[in-house]
């Protein structure tokens, strides 16, 4: 039962987020603050989407749908499509071996990297193997300490929530 | 191709054109892109809350309730419908909610972020102490000797890279002697794991980019089957 | 030579994002057809399905958003082939609000256009409810009750498929594509552990590596990486779609950013090694 009442209340919280981008956004338009007329298109873009959802249904066939499939999803999808362009310019311009446990990061990375893809196998019919090997040992075991340790971490903070020593979710000390 | 799905297309082409005209440099089109789609998202997240929680869960239940039994006989109108009555308790929480938007009376949802963050750290206390903790120590609690020398020499090095990385985190006691040898080796361990991890991350993005080309060369422009 | 290496590593972004893109252009255009093999977790995945006697139902939780699509589309189709072909029944939900229609176009690509199963007795797509770990564990007590209606609009109660159906203990599996949070994790440490159902997930190559101890514990029944790992699932269920398909670009893709952090390495060693030199 207190599972439905945290289910509807947490929908209701999504609702305020919504409610608060609305009034920052409304305040940038009326003092025509910088790129103000952006502002106008993300209203609009809300309106229009949020009047089509509730009048019309959200089901396949109805334009919330096509705005759905035609405007949000290619555009979420390109936003995070452009990130491989920019692991790229990292990769070339940031990553410097510059010691012994970078050497570590960089040649795991390398051999992650070839061996996960067709061409590794290709190179080296073991190849996928031994990258298997690489992700069910060395790697698997440090993923398992970071593991515990978040969770001894997550368990202390929810205690501490439960019994009233953590207040900082209400804005207090 | 039907009208609506050709122009949906060209629609979702251009606007993906216009994401990607970032890589060149920030521009009006991109600017346009950006925030059209922060405001069609929250439109999006709005519409599907009411439909699928707002009128499910609360709206159509309370709709439901029979108030002339209710009135006429509350005792046993309580009796039949409490489950449905009961939900005016979150449907105040969150209207409760709303009061942040207020100077005056902001704290009122205070009570509303209590009952979440509560019922969030109980479930997290179960769940991490049940499948992160308990299981996974047991998971590393693997026989040193097997009788095969490659599992045999697999199971040493997990156990003793989880024992070494979790010593790398233990700054109780300073990393000198016996416990800096430890951290070390935790840090060799730490930095595979890490390696492992951008490796995949760099799959993972390059998939992404593989998807919006196969629709610009394939969807789009029909270069590709 | 300093001069040489000194652009090198001051090299425009721009250009480096020129080779990424024809990295990824050319393979499409052009396959290269380099056979792979499958590896255990994706097996594990597949058998794990495999091993359903027909007319089991099962939770296909479809988490994620069309930010992640390339990858878990293809594992999501894949999936829901093989439970079709299987005559395994499909209660669908998602923990994502994007996740909705992409169920909803799944179903009806596999599940209608392919298979010919009917919504309501064969498969059903209960919709979007937010809460995440919440909804899980409310799940937990009664599925019914957490989603009273499906994404149509119907009374999950009068479902000819949602008969018998209380909670996870009348469920034979939980397969999971998750784009994040809340997703695999989330499923194992609330719903695996909790209710004692096997859970194979398909996520992100992000995600992957952090969900190998839990396949190693046997939290995890199969684990879908990526698009290799969808890639390798369709291949097992012998299907061509994008994860097969983008294998090549992926392959070229990974070699040319092996080259640059060889050449960005080289450049910065080489002038560290000048400067010395000049000193």
């Amino acid at each position: 039962m207190v599972n439905q009442w945290a289910i509807i209340a947490i929908a209701f919280a999504y609702v305020l987020g919504v409610a608060n981008i609305f009034r920052v956004n409304s305040q940038v338009i009326a003092r025509k603050g910088r790129d103000w007329i952006y502002k106008v298109v993300l209203i609009a873009g809300f309106v229009i989407m949020f009047a089509f959802g509730i009048l019309k249904g959200v089901n396949e066939g109805t334009t919330f749908n096509w705005i759905f499939m035609n405007a949000l999803y290619p555009m979420q999808a390109t936003m995070f499509a452009l990130l491989a362009f920019y692991i790229a310019s990292a990769a070339f311009r940031a990553f410097r071996i510059r010691s012994f446990q970078a050497a570590l990061l960089g040649v795991t990375a390398v051999l992650v990297m070839i061996g996960r893809v067709p061409i590794g196998e290709l190179v080296w019919k073991d190849f996928p193997n031994f990258t298997e090997w690489i992700m069910n040992v060395p790697q698997l075991a440090a993923k398992r300490a970071i593991m515990i340790g978040a969770a001894l971490g997550a368990i202390s903070t929810g205690i501490k929530v439960l019994i009233g020593l953590e207040r900082t979710y209400m804005g207090g000390e | 191709m039907p009208a609506s799905e050709l122009i949906g297309t060209w629609v979702a082409a251009g606007l993906t054109l216009f994401c990607f005209s970032f890589l060149y440099k920030d521009n009006p089109f991109y600017k346009f892109a950006e925030h059209l789609y922060v405001g069609i998202s929250a439109g999006y997240w709005t519409s599907l809350e009411y439909h699928n929680v707002f009128r499910p869960n609360l709206w159509d239940p309370l709709m439901r309730l029979d108030l002339n039994l209710l009135f006429t006989f509350p005792g046993i109108g309580f009796a039949l419908m409490w489950q449905s009555i009961i939900l005016i308790v979150p449907f105040a929480f969150g209207i409760l909610l709303f009061s942040r938007l207020t100077k005056n009376f902001a704290w009122l949802s205070r009570w509303s972020m209590a009952l979440i963050i509560g019922i969030f750290a109980g479930i997290a206390i179960i769940g991490y102490s049940t499948g992160d903790l308990i299981l996974q120590i047991n998971a590393n609690l693997l026989p040193l000797w097997t009788g095969n020398w490659l599992s045999s020499l697999n199971n040493i090095l997990l156990t003793l890279g989880v024992l070494t990385s979790l010593l790398y985190f233990f700054f109780s006691k300073e990393h000198k002697g016996a416990i800096g040898a430890g951290a070390k080796i935790g840090i060799w361990f730490l930095m595979i794991s890490f390696g492992a991890s951008f490796g995949y991350t760099v799959m993972s993005r390059m998939s992404l980019l593989i998807g919006r080309i196969y629709f610009v060369l394939g969807e789009w422009l029909g270069i590709i089957s | 030579m300093r001069n040489f290496f000194e652009k090198l590593e001051k090299l425009d972004r721009r250009i480096i994002f020129i080779f990424v893109a024809v990295a990824l252009i050319l393979p499409l255009v052009v396959p290269l057809n380099i056979k792979f093999s499958s590896t255990p977790p994706v097996q594990s995945f597949y058998d794990a399905i495999e091993g359903l006697p027909p007319g089991s139902k099962v939770l296909l939780s479809a988490d994620y958003d069309p930010g992640s699509m390339p990858e878990l589309w293809p594992m999501h189709l894949a999936a829901l082939r093989q439970l079709c072909r299987k005559n395994i029944k499909i209660i669908s939900t998602q923990l994502w609000a994007t996740g909705s229609p992409l169920a909803e176009r799944a179903f009806n690509e596999v599940a209608v256009e392919e298979f010919h199963k009917k919504y309501g007795e064969d498969f059903v797509n209960l919709g979007f409810k937010e809460g995440r770990e919440v909804v899980m564990v409310s799940m937990g007590n009664s599925i019914p009750e957490t989603f009273p209606s499906d994404y149509h609009g119907n009374r999950t109660k009068d479902l000819p498929i949602m008969k018998g159906v209380k909670n996870f203990s009348d469920l034979a599996l939980i397969v999971n594509i998750s784009g994040g949070l809340p997703g695999t994790k989330e499923w194992i440490l609330q719903v695996v552990s909790r209710f004692h159902i096997k859970l194979a997930s398909g996520c992100t190559a992000v995600s992957a590596p952090e969900f190998y101890p839990y396949l190693q514990s046997g939290q995890l029944t199969g684990l879908l990486g990526g698009m290799k790992g969808a890639a390798e699932y369709e291949q097992l269920i012998g299907v061509t779609g994008l994860g097969k398909r983008g294998m090549d670009s992926q392959s070229v893709a990974h070699l040319v950013i092996f080259f640059f952090i060889l050449i960005g390495n080289i450049a910065y060693f080489s002038i560290r090694g000048m400067k010395k030199e000049g000193d």
